[in-house]
């Protein structure tokens, strides 16, 4: 991605300024990139409040009492929550320099997050062969909207990952590469914390 | 294998539309003859296709909208003689499946691909250089979102002769638009367009609020900011935090539409007013982020065109804000009738009222900047006057419209029409195209024929009024919005007045167009060649007209309000650097352009159900954009030796004006 | 371009101390409601309160420990940014909460 930074840096030399160039840059990239996700924040908001007011749409179908399995929800949130701390070792391996850690931490987040999709899909499946799909009533709908737009950014963050562990694999930890390495950092821990908001707003709050 | 598209789509069996097609067809072939006669692709291509300079594209933009407020205008003069000739039970030459998508069309061009775009490109070209940047943060970003509003502009066009478009109003309310009710493309078609080109508005917001937070030149703290970089940062502010909500809106209907959901339909417990809830949720900051740049231009041209500085600059960055944060509170104002009871109405009703407050204060500072100054007479100073009138009219209806009791008599009737035109065009249209008089000799090195620009306005303003007080009075009359033809002869009399309003801007729109053929034209003669033709405030005017494409070659100083103002009155201004540095410049690009393609064929394919197609162009949006970032351009660096001989050029053209000013007994500068 | 030279951080990143201080609070902020709501203890209202409550929590600990968001001036921009996306975020939600719950009671519809 073209980009460029003037920090008005006179007086350096040429090559001091491009290095200054490319970490600034990186800064602002990251800058960007948390606004960005501010606006994604925002966006579950909406799903959140479609999600208020039709939970209680259940017209005729299952409610959340009768269909959600806390248990399989706990394995899930482990999932997800060990795949933000190997996530953060990662990053502390990147820190460090340590091209190899951060290869191999980040294998392991990829796992944990396949799991977790894995037992999503799993859930949906089960759940849409049973009749109890988003067509079914307008509970479900919301049910499936909020869950499956949280699982579609996993995907996105897991397809990104995948793309992330080529490009460090092949050209090391460039500055390039460690600002999209922070850069999904921040897109992966914003998933964990949606997740708390999903797992407490539809599971715990749909059985209480 | 085609979806459900077939050559029934096009609409053989309609003339009008037929017409227009084959219009379109003949001039859109003519201009690629032209560039083809020309030899001009290349530097099409090379020069503003692939570009990523911030000035390239914002004249981008504007053009666009310029275009659509053509399209956009015939669908109102379509409506005007419609309604004109359908009274007192004749029907008219317009059928109501046509005048349907008119009037959707009409409202969904004019603000999502007219008002917007036009702002866009007044901030891409205006806000960097005021800031002293030499770029925004993202100058990639930028060219992608471009080419994500050409997507929409495409796809809203298309859908004139490929299909049709929605039926529903620009809002597109469940259940009417869900598929029970609107089972064709048109829906899709609205849908689409709005979400791609709001993602590339989206983006544009992100990007621009990294520009001023980050890129401002050293010195310059947020508070002395110019006002109309401060205004569009507000409305960036409200593009990041408004359009997700449009964003999943739009996809919870396609949910319903294409996947059988029941989120906002009647059946199985869909709840069809949670649309209307968050449609305005997002709808409302909409419009002030429509106004709050347009309210930006003003401070700039009242400032400059009286000779003092803007009166109150604190106040006025404090006011916009919080016109931005209470428009996060009223939303409900737009549907006070669907039933939510007085203390909700109540609230909404008061937080509506509250948000004139910060207005009144920005319009008497305007006042207060032009007392006991000597105002020139320039385009911009009419289409400023004009819309202080405009505005605080349509401004008083809105007061008016904000209590509830009274909303309940005038909802959805032609008063709501007349006041929200009323805002828009004296607030948003006239602050857009005075913007555009004002700026256009920095983006093209000449000023536009004063003489029909005032002509322009005159009919603009005049036009207006002569369309729209007829419609209040008809609102007050019971007339409703969105009828295609009336059978009460006392409304007769005020809809063939309201026609020849249209006619009217008709004609100002018009003396616009021979506005910029007279302006080229006569280019030779009205060359702008300080890069200061109004004796300006802020730092823009500092360059030349046009800038160099790196802005600036030494990042400028600036330590205090009106940073280009001080520089003058201290004589610091046009200093030549004692030695010029390389300057970092990024690479054009095609990938904007080839994005936004392929997701115009995504788009398509989504409407027309050929899904096969769609995820083959959705995927190859991605790994495109995934090949553009693996090879990681880090641009170019323009060597020192280069910048110093374009700097020398305009150097050498400010010494002989000079020279002139020095010889000549009328001082040039305080020429309007 | 290999770029080995130790980024003078602007932005702050944890420790391993951090990361485990973050994983065993939210560890225990996960277990306690899934627990109260699996193994009915408390009553409902209560139950409702503390897996609110313990959400919050969670999120800002999510925040501190994963997110490094501090009161440092490096974070500052950061965090005015998530302070006002979350004012939209109560504003969206709550009005729309109210206005949608408001309509359900006066209009006897859903």
């Amino acid at each position: 991605m073209s980009n460029l930074v003037f920090d008005g840096a006179k007086g350096h030399d040429h090559d001091h300024d491009h290095a200054h160039d490319h970490h600034d840059a990186g800064e602002m990239k990251i800058y960007g990139f948390w606004i960005y996700l501010m606006t994604d924040c925002i966006l579950f908001a909406s799903i959140f409040a479609i999600y208020a007011v039709l939970v209680n749409n259940v017209a005729g179908g299952p409610s959340g009492h009768d269909i959600f399995e806390l248990p399989y929800v706990l394995g899930e949130t482990a999932c997800l929550l060990l795949s933000s701390i190997t996530y953060g070792f990662a990053m502390l391996a990147m820190h460090k320099g340590n091209k190899s850690g951060v290869l191999g931490w980040l294998f392991v987040t990829f796992l944990f997050g396949l799991g977790f999709i894995g037992m999503e899909v799993n859930e949906f499946h089960l759940l849409i062969s049973e009749g109890y799909g988003p067509n079914r009533s307008g509970f479900l709908s919301a049910f499936f909207t909020l869950v499956g737009t949280h699982g579609l950014h996993v995907t996105s963050g897991l397809i990104w990952m995948a793309i992330l562990m080529y490009q460090v694999s092949k050209n090391g930890l460039t500055s390039t590469n460690q600002t999209r390495l922070s850069m999904l950092s921040l897109f992966w821990h914003f998933l964990d914390v949606v997740w708390i908001c999903v797992f407490t707003v539809v599971y715990l709050m749909g059985t209480i | 294998m085609f979806g459900k598209l077939s050559l029934d789509a096009i609409p053989f069996h309609e003339p009008i539309v037929m017409i227009t097609i084959a219009m379109i067809a003949i001039g859109g072939a003519a201009v690629l003859g032209l560039i083809t006669y020309f030899k001009k692709w290349t530097y099409l291509w090379t020069e503003w296709l692939t570009s990523v300079d911030h000035k390239k594209i914002g004249v981008m933009y504007i053009i666009i909208a310029m275009v659509m407020l053509l399209r956009g205008f015939a669908d109102a003069i379509m409506m005007r003689s419609q309604l004109a000739l359908a009274t007192e039970g004749s029907p008219g030459y317009l059928p109501p499946e046509h005048y349907d998508q008119i009037f959707t069309a009409h409202g969904v061009i004019m603000i999502i691909f007219m008002a917007m775009p036009f702002f866009t490109g007044l901030m891409n070209i205006v806000l960097p250089l005021q800031i002293g940047a030499r770029d925004v943060a993202f100058p990639f970003l930028n060219s992608l979102s471009l080419y994500l509003l050409i997507s929409g502009v495409v796809l809203v066009n298309v859908s004139l002769g490929v299909g049709e478009f929605a039926r529903t109003g620009w809002v597109a309310y469940p259940p009417l638009s869900e598929l029970g009710y609107s089972p064709g493309v048109g829906v899709d078609y609205y849908i689409w367009a709005l979400q791609l080109s709001g993602l590339g508005t989206t983006l544009t917001g992100v990007n621009f609020l990294v520009t001023v937070l980050k890129m401002r030149t050293p010195g310059m703290k947020l508070m002395d900011m110019p006002i109309f970089t401060w205004t569009c940062t507000w409305a960036n502010v409200l593009i990041v935090a408004s359009f997700p909500i449009l964003t999943g809106t739009l996809a919870f209907l396609t949910l319903d539409r294409y996947l059988d959901f029941h989120i906002f339909t009647n059946e199985l417990g869909g709840n069809p007013m949670m649309y209307v809830n968050l449609f305005w949720a997002w709808g409302h900051p909409e419009v002030y982020i429509l106004i709050l740049p347009a309210f930006g231009v003003f401070s700039e041209v009242i400032s400059t065109f009286t000779g003092k500085r803007l009166f109150g600059h604190h106040s006025m960055i404090y006011a916009s804000g919080a016109i931005s944060v209470l428009g996060f509170m009223v939303w409900l104002h737009h549907f006070f009738t669907m039933g939510s009871g007085a203390s909700v109405n109540a609230f909404f009703g008061l937080a509506t009222m509250l948000i004139s407050i910060p207005t009144g204060v920005k319009l008497f500072n305007w006042l207060f900047t032009i007392y006991q100054g000597r105002l020139r007479f320039t385009a911009p100073v009419c289409w400023t006057l004009g819309f202080m009138i405009t505005f605080s009219i349509g401004g008083m209806t809105g007061v008016l419209l904000a209590i509830p009791g009274a909303d309940f008599v005038l909802h959805n009737s032609l008063f709501v029409i007349a006041h929200f035109h009323n805002v828009i065009i004296g607030g948003a249209v006239f602050g857009y195209i005075a913007g555009f008089a004002f700026w256009f000799p920095k983006a093209f090195g000449f000023k536009l024929n004063e003489k029909w620009g005032k002509a322009a306005f005159w009919f603009w303003i005049s036009g207006f009024y002569v369309a729209f007080m007829p419609l209040y009075a008809l609102g007050f009359m019971g007339m409703t919005r969105r009828l295609n033809t009336t059978d009460n002869p006392d409304w007769t009399p005020y809809l063939h007045v309201a026609f020849w309003g249209a006619a009217l801007i008709l004609i100002g729109i018009a003396c616009q167009l021979i506005q910029i053929y007279v302006s080229i034209r006569d280019r030779e003669q009205n060359r702008d060649l300080t890069g200061d033709p109004w004796n300006g405030h802020t730092l823009e005017w500092s360059t030349s007209s046009p800038p160099p494409f790196y802005n600036f070659a030494e990042l400028p100083k600036a330590e205090e309000i009106d940073a280009f103002y001080a520089a003058k009155r201290d004589g610091e201004a046009y200093k030549v650097p004692a030695k010029y540095s390389d300057i970092h410049m990024p690479n054009n690009t095609a990938t904007g352009l080839v994005m936004g393609a392929l997701l115009t064929v995504f788009g398509f394919a989504m409407i027309w159900h050929i899904f096969w197609l769609a995820a083959a162009s959705l995927i190859g949006t991605i790994v495109y954009f995934v090949i553009h970032a693996s090879r990681d351009d880090q641009g170019y660096m323009v060597p020192a030796a280069e910048v110093a001989r374009i700097e020398g050029e305009q150097h050498k053209i400010l010494a002989s004006v000079r020279n002139a000013q020095a010889n000549s007994p009328v001082n040039k500068l305080e020429q309007a | 371009m290999a770029n080995s030279h130790h980024s003078h951080d602007d932005s702050s990143h944890g420790s391993f101390k951090s990361y485990m201080v973050g994983f065993v609070l939210s560890i225990i902020l996960t277990a306690i409601p899934f627990g109260l709501v699996m193994f009915p203890t408390l009553s409902k209202v209560a139950t409702l309160w503390i897996v609110l409550i313990f959400a919050v929590v969670q999120v800002l600990v999510h925040l501190v420990y994963f997110l490094h968001l501090d009161r440092s001036a490096a974070q500052r921009n950061n965090v005015i940014t998530f302070a006002f996306a979350s004012l939209v975020i109560l504003l969206l939600v709550g009005l729309s909460v109210w206005i949608m719950f408001s309509i359900h009671t006066v209009m006897m519809a859903k």
